[in-house]
């Protein structure tokens, strides 16, 4: 008799069917939930898009080469470009990332190579959580306090070194956090195979452990940039605005953000389009340094 | 056990000798009262059973242990007449005398050729890096898989290639002592086979001290066998390790003078 004739009839009769079943409770309820956290999901994303759609909407239409070369207009003029908000975005994120990438990922080694659990690095890591949460016009009062009243550079007050350095402070903790984060992740093995050699501490951590937790440090500290880059509130009381190009490092430097805040509430239509003109470039840039965070991640794992 | 008494000896016969050593973890005491005479040019093996301290000892013999928070040492161990825990005794410079090879193949995220020449060049190698590269991969017996794709990350290869690997890399600094802790447990047969008939060669010009689980591995590899054994605290909290019986493997797994020793090694432990 071939077996797949008959099935035993005690079994067909007796067994319970293994079939799905939709109407049960439990697959009811599997069904809701599943809805319903795929429409959370949506909804969480509904901003970005909104925000992205509305910004190019706005903006998009203004973007020429002159927007992106020439100086904002004088109040009432028509025209003109935030070329120099542009590169005053750039000068203060740099500065701030010379003095933040050093100052952090050397602390994120300490954390992670040299105390991992002392009390001084715990008191550290505390530390740096407490500041990651600081707000960022704190951050700006503080070097306000610190370096624009006191007139520490050369007698001025407003300067983009002061910007670059109350976006330092902003950028540290995340700094510090992905290089020990980063540092931690590295398989003990890996330092051990170095030191069992007789590789010393430095060249275990420069030539073994950093290079293989390079991807993730760089792609925190390409993430911390594009954070500060976006900025204002620091900025305003630090960096202040010029409707010139910057004259040094220790003059007064627009900045992307500034120049939003300033022209948006401008009674101007030729200032509220630069505003909006300016909101598109900066987003399309921080955008574009968190892809080119993710390309980092990529290239270097192949 | 040997006595204290034996150690007057002909300096050339010991590579590395272990006093009164015991090792502490916080408070904890992991293994005491080991002495043992490490012969130059051999192989010497560590068997026993799990959490008897074999590999903590193992790590005593080149300060691995250093990096262990709490970790602490009494006792002597002695490496060419001198103390390796005395206070002026730099714990790298130790480890370019006695590499160590570890029990999960470990190989850096770089080229083999680099895996092989990091630690020639942190060691100040001046000569023929190519050279070196080849004789170390020859010596670890791994030259001919990999000798066309030395630009190739170490992680290509498979794990008891990598294995040797790791050891070729501890041979490029010219150690005199090579610490393997259970090099081949993560390894099939075929890989252990290799590794242990290397052995064999690399003795000629290192002596080994190799952690096992693997009592047929003993037997195959080496010339010296320790018995470490866990016995209860005098205050009898806890277990801690100690050094049964050292002796020829032959004694150790034919006619033991222990009878812990004759129950582990016919497999009729605890």
């Amino acid at each position: 008799m071939a077996p797949s004739t008959t099935p035993a009839p005690a079994a067909s009769v007796f067994a319970r069917s293994l079939d799905f079943r939709a109407s049960l409770s439990r697959n009811r309820w599997n069904s809701f939930f599943s809805v319903l956290a795929g429409l959370f999901a949506v909804i969480a994303v509904i901003p970005l898009v909104l925000v992205l759609g509305y910004v190019l909407f706005m903006g998009g239409s203004l973007i020429s080469a002159r927007l992106l070369t020439e100086l904002p207009p004088a109040p009432g003029l028509d025209g003109g470009g935030i070329g120099n908000a542009i590169l005053g975005t750039i000068v203060v994120t740099l500065i701030a990332s010379l003095i933040a990438i050093p100052v952090g990922v050397g602390g994120g080694i300490y954390l992670a190579e040299y105390s991992r659990s002392g009390w001084f690095a715990q008191f550290v890591r505390f530390g740096t959580n407490v500041l990651a949460g600081v707000p960022s016009i704190i951050c700006g009062v503080f070097i306000y306090g610190l370096i624009v009243s006191t007139r520490v550079f050369f007698g001025q007050s407003y300067s983009a070194m002061a910007g670059g350095i109350a976006l330092a402070v902003l950028m540290l903790p995340t700094v510090i956090k992905t290089t020990d984060e980063a540092l931690k992740l590295v398989p003990q093995e890996l330092r051990w195979g170095a030191i069992g050699i007789g590789a010393s501490r430095f060249v275990t951590i420069t030539r073994i452990t950093l290079p293989a937790a390079f991807t993730p440090i760089a792609t925190g500290v390409v993430l911390g940039i594009a954070r500060a880059a976006g900025e204002t509130a620091p900025l305003i009381f630090t960096a202040l605005f010029s409707p010139f190009w910057p004259e040094g490092v220790f003059n007064p430097i627009a900045t992307m953000s500034v120049l939003i805040f300033n022209f948006a509430i401008m009674p101007y239509e030729a200032q509220n389009a630069l505003a909006w003109a300016a909101s598109f470039v900066l987003v399309v840039m921080i955008l574009g340094a968190n892809l080119f965070a993710r390309w980092v991640g990529r290239f270097t794992r192949a | 056990m040997p006595s204290p008494s034996l150690t007057h000896h002909n300096s050339s016969e010991f590579c590395m000798e272990l006093e009164n050593v015991g090792i502490s973890y916080g408070g904890n005491e992991a293994v005491k009262g080991v002495y043992m005479q490490i012969p130059r040019g051999k192989v010497t093996a560590f068997i026993g059973p799990s959490g008897c301290g074999k590999s903590t000892v193992l790590r005593a013999l080149n300060r691995m242990n250093d990096l262990i928070d709490g970790c602490t040492i009494k006792g002597r161990v002695i490496f060419d007449g001198q103390d390796l825990y005395a206070p002026q005794v730099d714990p790298v410079e130790v480890r370019r005398r006695i590499g160590m090879v570890f029990q999960k193949p470990n190989p850096f995220p770089k080229s083999i050729y680099e895996n092989i020449a990091f630690g020639a060049r942190i060691n100040g190698y001046r000569g023929d890096m190519d050279e070196l590269v080849e004789r170390s991969l020859r010596k670890a017996a791994i030259w001919d898989e990999t000798k066309d794709k030395l630009k190739e990350s170490g992680y290509a290869l498979s794990g008891g290639q990598q294995q040797r690997l790791c050891i070729a890399r501890a041979i490029a600094i010219e150690p005199e002592v090579i610490l393997m802790d259970e090099p081949c447990s993560a390894l099939d047969p075929i890989s252990t086979l290799k590794i242990e008939e290397m052995m064999h060669e690399l003795k000629k010009s290192y002596t080994i001290v190799i952690v096992t689980h693997n009592m047929q591995q003993a037997v195959r590899v080496s010339d010296m066998t320790g018995f470490f054994n866990v016995t209860p605290k005098a205050d009898g909290d806890g277990k801690v390790g100690c050094l049964e019986e050292f002796a020829e493997t032959e004694t150790i797994f034919n006619a033991p003078t222990q009878q812990a020793t004759q129950d582990y090694v016919s497999g009729r432990f605890g």
